[in-house]
């Protein structure tokens, strides 16, 4: 105010203004966040939209585009009018975001909270959970599960390989309409070891290996593309295998008493986790602090069974919110449901991921 | 279509066959759209008839699809898009339609053939490409992800309904009636509308019933360009039919047979009452 | 005839005749353009040039001339026989600092990744160390990458600086460009466009048969059958019709599915096993079925509209000549009705090649059509160049039969309901 009178107005709409944004930060806002649906949005409903609604009233809208989110961002970038504030997305697809400049570079150390002991989150979370534009919450797995019931209790499935031997268990499967889990599967049951799956995926003899092996079960797959059908097809018992993620299959299990259960063997492992769209980090920052703090990681593991991306979230897992079971065995990362797994290799998809989903079009199309 | 009476016995039984043949092509046109009617009172969730339903157990048959739709915010929230944007590019469709179909009608107009087939093209290109190039042409002009933007597409995929409608309309028209009605003594804008409107309202009307149905049941474009706000109903069935078929899908189902079928009824009510003023039979 | 005969005839207010008609027919048909004006003005906007913008698309190509500015012009006079040299490499490095600070190396990489594999991470990678590497930056970079020693990446680099390109409509029938320029096709394992093309076209093809063969005796039917019975089944063709397709499609699912009605029924009264059921959609033959349902009423109203002016005399002249019954029908009924076989015919047809809703809900893999190939590179591959150029041909060749159509009946001769 001690300016010339001519700047005065001005100053004052100034002041006005930001007392009218201070105003409007606490005010409650509505956030739009893309996830995946079902089961999984449900947990985040619970864990982490619930208490932050709870806490400062802000409305949380959930989107279920996950599985489409890198195309939405495009669109929206250019469209210019980019209506998602926070979006739950794999790394690879991260990383092709973040490289188009469709979300915001984030500074882990100063956005996240450190944990509960003062461990800078750059050391707290696990390897790979943090990218230039990303934040993970979970680490979950790629598996194979079996109706039980689909097959005599004294002759259950128990390895990759059985999912490719029709013989001894017959029976349609579904797998997941793309390449990917697909070709890493086919090698290990035919015979490669889980950790050099990817090098022999590199090469040309290695790629026909896989669809060689893939070959002899073709006529009995039925392909999905929705993460809900699945379970769905093994509880009407139209298949007796089918590739998921690992927490549908909890869902199912615990949550509707299906009689499933999960091969462990050669799952294949990644993260899940949250990216910023450009221009909504300022909106988000907070509800993002608080999503992946310690506290926040631990609770998901109560609903649904992935791993938290926090090395001090997983002492804090405990048991089932609703039915009281341990969820440690039921997690990715436990030991004996780890030793074979595989790790996704998103740097090899994403440089295969082109030519081998054409192939794999190609394949299907014969 | 009787068999005349110097049919042989051959004919005959042609005949007979003939007629079984076309009953069984019937059959195949509306029986699956009947089949459904009783599928959405199923008591299960399933898409079949249960043995319940089999026995006729009122124990079989329930409401409960049809009370999931009218409690589902998703739902109700899609019909409200759906009739917002149709009623919108019907409205927008009709007024442009009609216009240049009065203009096309003029046997001076330069180019009809060209302009024409222009104004027809979005009924023949294909949706998907239709919905691929807008697309691109929206995002670049800040139009996709808004209502204007599907309200637009929509208009324009409508509008050779309408173009159709009024031309055929006007084509048949009696230009001798508007001299008559000029040499009783209306001046131009009376004979407008007592006796040109009157005459060209069905053609309009069902021109409009159709631009409405095209957009009500529009897919592709609206997957393309629409944002989450806009999801209308054609596309909150298409991403049930794709995940998990529930039978709430064949409760909306049911309802949309039972809304053709009065659009239906409008039209051929329509079309009564434009031969009756036509001084022609109807049918 | 007192004038003489080369005095013009005029009006009453002495503008001659001749003048005087010409403006009036000036002055209508600028009224009758006029009022046309504004939905023309509409369509080019809101439908012609999106679909200008689509053409363009397929051909555009600014990714490497827009992102490597350098890097090309250093490769201007390069002898494509061995790598370039130092400039080059330094040019690259410089575009990539850029890039990676601008961030707009995604779309680059993922332009060159679909020419060749493995330039996605290399691109990504490289850009990542751009800021900290050190000259000399040829081996610099070939330490950090492979690929940049490869001599083909950098004939790639050169041959996409041109702004266009026809990579993406190679892509769309199958074919690719060798780092030399040449065109071959792709190994057969990847082929998958043209068989989808090839595909479409055929299933199509059945699927216009089929409503031919059921839509020909309904249409025969019903112009033979008196108005008052003819209407009333005409309202049967006509329900479908204004019945949305998504509940048209729904209902085939609900049929045909393993756990469906007709399987269902099939079982019960033990036609078949329980365990064998048919596998009649999520393949080509639901995608017929369901198909040919939707379209039987395009089929249908044109040639009931063709036969409607059919006198009945004439089949009874043809029998009254002499003629057996199916050969009076083969001689002179059926040439007859031709037009309309060719006009519902090729409407069929063309709606049919353009389909998505339908395949890509009953059609399971095999019954997929190359719509459904647009979609998934727009929305999941996001490889939008090949999607416009797969739309783009599929576009000319909708337009070849509209033009064949329109010259055979006229588009302003169609019927709705």
């Amino acid at each position: 105010m001690i300016k010339t009178r001519t700047f005065k107005g001005s100053t004052i709409v100034v002041a006005g203004l930001s007392t009218l944004a201070l105003a409007v930060s606490a005010h409650a806002e509505t956030l739009n966040i893309v996830s995946w649906g079902g089961a999984y949005t449900e947990s985040q409903q619970k864990a982490y939209h619930a208490p932050w609604a709870a806490q400062n009233g802000d409305e949380i809208i959930n989107i279920d585009r996950s599985g489409n989110a890198l195309a939405g961002l495009r669109a929206q970038s250019q469209a210019g009018n980019v209506t998602w504030d926070l979006v739950d997305m794999l790394p690879a697809d991260a990383m092709i975001a973040c490289a188009e400049g469709l979300i915001e570079p984030l500074d882990h150390d100063a956005l996240l909270a450190a944990a509960p002991d003062g461990t800078p989150p750059s050391e707290d979370f696990v390897d790979g959970a943090l990218g230039e534009c990303f934040v993970a919450s979970i680490v979950y797995s790629n598996v194979v599960a079996f109706n039980t019931e689909m097959f005599p209790e004294d002759k259950q499935p128990s390895s990759i390989a059985d999912v490719f031997d029709l013989e001894n268990f017959p029976g349609k499967r579904t797998l997941l309409r793309k390449p990917i889990n697909n070709l890493e599967w086919a090698l290990v049951a035919d015979g490669v070891a889980p950790e050099d799956v990817y090098d022999v995926l590199e090469t040309e003899e290695g790629v026909e290996r896989a669809f060689a092996k893939l070959d002899t079960i073709k006529d009995e797959v039925i392909w999905w593309e929705e993460g809900a059908q699945p379970p769905q097809l093994l509880a009407d018992k139209e298949v007796a295998f089918g590739s998921a993620y690992n927490g549908r299959i909890f869902n199912a299990m615990v949550n509707e008493n299906q009689p499933f259960e999960i091969i462990w063997d050669a799952q294949v492992f990644e993260l899940d986790g949250w990216v910023v769209p450009t221009g909504k980090l300022d909106k988000v920052k907070d509800y993002l602090r608080f999503a992946t703090d310690t506290q926040r990681l631990a609770d998901q593991a109560q609903y649904i069974s992935y791993g938290p991306a926090r090395k001090s979230s997983s002492d804090l897992v405990s048991t089932h919110a609703e039915t009281g079971i341990d969820m440690m065995p039921h997690m990715p990362t436990f030991p004996p449901n780890f030793a074979t797994a595989i790790p996704k290799d998103d740097e090899f998809w994403a440089d295969y991921g082109d030519e081998l989903t054409q192939r794999f079009d190609a394949w299907l199309a014969q | 279509m009787a068999v005349p009476s110097y049919a042989t016995r051959g004919e005959r039984i042609w005949h007979y066959v003939f007629l079984g043949l076309c009953g069984l092509i019937f059959l195949f046109l509306i029986g699956p759209l009947l089949i459904i009617i009783p599928l959405s009172f199923n008591a299960e969730p399933y898409f079949t008839f249960s043995d319940a339903m089999l026995r006729l157990d009122p124990a079989g048959y329930s409401l409960r699809w049809y009370e999931d739709f009218f409690t589902s915010s998703a739902w109700l929230n899609s019909i409200k898009n759906s009739f917002i944007i149709g009623i919108a590019s019907t409205v927008l469709a009709t007024v442009l339609g009609t216009i240049a179909a009065l203009g096309l009608s003029n046997r001076h107009m330069p180019a009809r053939g060209a302009i024409m087939a222009l104004l027809i093209s979005p009924m023949i290109v294909p949706l998907i490409i239709s919905a691929a190039a807008m697309f691109f042409f929206f995002s670049k002009i800040h139009l996709a992800q808004t209502y204007l933007g599907v309200i637009l597409a929509h208009t324009a995929l409508g509008i050779p309904f309408v173009v159709i409608t009024v031309t055929a309309t006007l084509s048949s028209f009696d230009t001798t009636l508007i001299r008559a009605a000029h040499s009783l003594g209306a001046n131009p804008t009376r004979t407008f509308f007592k006796v040109v409107l009157p005459l060209v309202t069905p053609g309009v009307v069902s021109g409009a019933l159709f631009a409405f149905i095209t957009s009500f049941d529009e897919v592709v474009v609206v997957l393309f360009i629409s944002g989450p706000e806009q999801r209308t109903m054609p596309i909150q069935m298409w991403s049930g039919i794709r995940e998990q078929i529930s039978p709430t899908i064949l409760a909306v189902a049911t309802m949309l047979v039972i809304l053709s079928m009065l659009l239906l009824t409008t039209l051929e009510l329509l079309r009564r009452r434009s031969e009756r003023l036509r001084g022609m039979t109807p049918g | 005839m007192s004038e003489s005969p080369t005095a013009p005839l005029t009006t009453a207010d002495g503008v001659p005749l001749k003048t005087s008609l010409r403006r009036a027919v000036r002055r209508s048909k600028l009224k009758a353009f006029l009022l046309v004006s504004p939905l023309l003005l509409f369509l080019v906007i809101a439908f012609v040039m999106p679909i200008f913008d689509m053409l363009w698309r397929s051909v555009d190509n600014p990714e490497v001339s827009s992102t490597l500015p350098r890097t090309v012009s250093a490769l201007e006079g390069w002898d494509r026989e061995s790598l370039p040299g130092e400039p080059a490499f330094a040019a690259l490095v410089e575009d990539l600092r850029d890039g990676q600070a601008a961030r707009n190396l995604g779309l680059l990489s993922s332009r060159l990744n679909y020419e060749k594999s493995g330039m996605r991470s290399a691109i990504s990678r490289t850009g990542r160390r751009a800021r900290n590497l050190e000259p000399p930056y040829r081996e610099a970079l070939i330490e950090l990458n492979e690929t940049w020693g490869e001599l083909d990446t950098w004939k790639l680099i050169q041959r996409e600086a041109s702004p266009y390109t026809l990579s993406y409509y190679l892509a769309a029938v199958d074919r690719q460009l060798t780092p030399d320029g040449e065109i071959v096709k792709v190994p057969e394992h990847l082929e998958i466009h043209a068989t989808l093309f090839w595909r479409t076209f055929w299933m199509s093809g059945v699927i216009t048969l089929m409503t031919l063969l059921l839509g020909y005796p309904i249409a025969f039917l019903l112009a033979n059958l008196p108005l008052r019975y003819s209407n009333l089944l005409m309202i049967l063709v006509l329900l479908p019709f204004w019945t949305s397709l998504l509940v048209r499609t729904t209902t085939w699912i609900a049929i045909l599915q393993s756990q469906g009605v007709l399987n269902d029924m099939m079982v019960a009264i033990g036609v078949i096993a329980d365990e064998a059921r048919w596998q009649m959609i999520h393949n080509k033959l639901g995608t017929i079925i369901a198909m040919t349902h939707i379209l039987l009423p395009f089929m249908i109203l044109p040639l009931y509209s063709v036969m409607k002016t059919i006198p009945p005399s004439y089949m009874r002249a043809a029998r009254s000549l002499g003629g057996r019954p199916f050969l009076s029908f083969r001689r002179v009924y059926f040439p007859l009705t031709i037009p309309g076989i060719a006009a519902g015919g090729i409407l069929v047809f063309i709606l049919s090649i353009g389909y998505y809703i339908t395949p890509a809900l009953v059609g399971g893999q095999s019954g997929r059509f190359i719509t459904n190939y647009i979609a998934y590179h727009m929305q999941t591959s996001l490889n939008w160049g090949l999607a416009a150029a797969i739309a783009s041909i599929l576009l000319f060749v909708v337009i070849v039969f509209y033009m064949v159509f329109n010259r055979l009946i006229g588009v302003d001769k169609v019927k709705l309901g």
